[in-house]
């Protein structure tokens, strides 16, 4: 469903990914852990054809980047810890302007569908800019899945959300994983990503220095293996 | 054939278009912070010409469409910085980009809300300044120069605010790229005006107006050329 191979990005001098290798299978849900500063988002925005590519090849659902990047984000669906959301539009308005965007048929229907599994249905024709950072976040998410996108990316979701906020966001994700989807989140968060992810690979220096699945990890935490990864 | 989404049929860059300028539109009737900010501003440059000057009757139709484009060419800064100020901050205009069309689709559509704000200022506008200066400047002729320079202005202004915006210093760099590239527009449109203004015979105001719609064609094909390039990092 991705596949990335020998990735640069250079901004000016400073080079952020120096020929990352990254590949993800369909259902699969992978969280990129790193420090700050490792390229994650830099990584994820390439992903999303928000940034091109200095050198290497990227394909997402079959289609090349950047060459081919509106097919992608057809497909593509974004939720970043900004929720690129209109503060002065209600739930509704956001959710049907960017549906128009994506010039989606039978909106009406799908609004409602969406802000259900996202437990907003009652807040639907209340201003974006009364919500909480949860709900906001919640909402970011209905946006990111109101086309039924095949694959997701998360670029630290959880910043900034309580512990409440943070349980209503893990059982929203898990309901977008369970529906099939191929997911990449980013996070710092180890504990949550260990309850999420079935992969997790640790990007460092602007390369993937490590890759596991739960059942790789034997004994070992996954706090272990990060810090053995970054160490390494 | 069946159009793939790299080539977008032209209900949906349409759709999307009208999207971008429904939803800046439906927000400004909210917050209503965007035009407030213009008709304050463009309320008081006209207060502080009509203080300043004192002028008669002659000198007035002289002056008139110069302190009118100035006091729309410095509303119009403020506008168009704080329409992508307001998508830059809340990371919104990467929702926007994240959209499967054709990325010149949300150029026309901000730049559209920037033209109908730059409008409704000038709707107000005009009548005040010609109560306050006892001019009539409900001439025909004027009001479609004002229309031709207000699409010049935010067809460059929308594609020189999406490059400022995403600098540390946009609110002082955007007038700084905007001004030079929009003086043909200023001077053309000064120019067409005060000649309707003082009855100037129509073969002396048309090549102005050529200039305007030659302008606004050019900068409105360039802006459809390179908004992307413009756009991404």
């Amino acid at each position: 469903m991705i596949e990335v191979k020998k990735l640069y990005k250079r901004f000016g001098l400073k080079t952020v990914l120096r020929g990352v290798d990254f590949s993800v299978q369909p259902g699969e849900f992978v969280a990129l852990l790193g420090p700050n500063g490792a390229g994650k988002t830099t990584f994820l925005r390439i992903l999303a054809s928000l940034s091109r590519p200095s050198l290497g090849q990227v394909h997402v659902a079959g289609y090349a980047l950047p060459g081919q990047s509106a097919a992608v984000r057809q497909r593509l669906g974004v939720v970043s810890h900004m929720p690129l959301l209109y503060g002065d539009l209600t739930a509704e308005e956001n959710l049907q302007f960017y549906g128009r965007m994506y010039n989606l048929p039978a909106l009406d229907e799908r609004i409602s569908a969406v802000l259900e599994m996202v437990g907003l249905t009652t807040r639907r024709r209340d201003l974006v800019r009364t919500f909480s950072r949860g709900m906001q976040q919640r909402l970011a998410i209905g946006r990111a899945v109101l086309h039924d996108p095949d694959v997701m990316l998360f670029d630290e979701p959880y910043t900034g959300l309580d512990q409440d906020a943070s349980e209503m966001l893990d059982a929203v994700l898990k309901n977008v994983a369970a529906a099939g989807r191929t997911v990449v989140m980013t996070s710092h968060d180890l504990a949550r990503a260990e309850d999420l992810a079935t992969r997790f690979d640790i990007l460092s220096r602007g390369i993937i220095a490590a890759s596991a699945r739960p059942a790789d990890l034997g004994n070992t935490n996954l706090l272990a293996f990060y810090k053995q990864a970054l160490a390494s | 054939m069946n159009p793939t989404p790299d080539s977008p049929r032209p209900s949906s860059y349409l759709r999307a278009t009208l999207a971008v300028a429904w939803k800046d539109l439906a927000a400004e009737l909210r917050s209503r912070e965007l035009l407030s900010a213009m008709l304050v501003f463009s309320t008081l440059v006209i207060l502080i010409f009509y203080f300043a000057l004192e002028l008669d009757v002659k000198a007035r139709n002289g002056i008139t469409a110069g302190a009118l484009w100035v006091t729309f060419a410095f509303a119009g800064t403020l506008g168009l910085n704080r329409s992508m100020a307001i998508e830059k901050d809340r990371g919104c205009l990467d929702g926007l980009l994240l959209a499967p069309v054709d990325r010149s689709a949300i150029y026309f559509g901000k730049a559209l809300s920037n033209l109908a704000f730059m409008l409704i200022v000038e709707i107000i506008v005009l009548p005040l300044y010609s109560v306050m200066y006892n001019i009539n400047l409900f001439n025909p002729g004027l009001l479609a120069v004002t229309l031709l320079g207000s699409i010049g202005y935010t067809a460059v202004g929308t594609l020189l605010a999406t490059m400022s915006v995403q600098t540390r210093t946009r609110d002082v760099l955007l007038p700084i790229l905007l001004f030079p590239v929009v003086i043909p527009v200023l001077v053309a449109a000064v120019k067409a005006s005060s000649g309707y203004l003082t009855g100037a015979d129509i073969n002396e105001i048309t090549p102005w107006i050529n200039i305007l719609i030659v302008y606004n064609i050019i900068f409105i094909a360039v802006a459809f050329m390179v908004f992307d390039f413009v756009v991404e990092e």
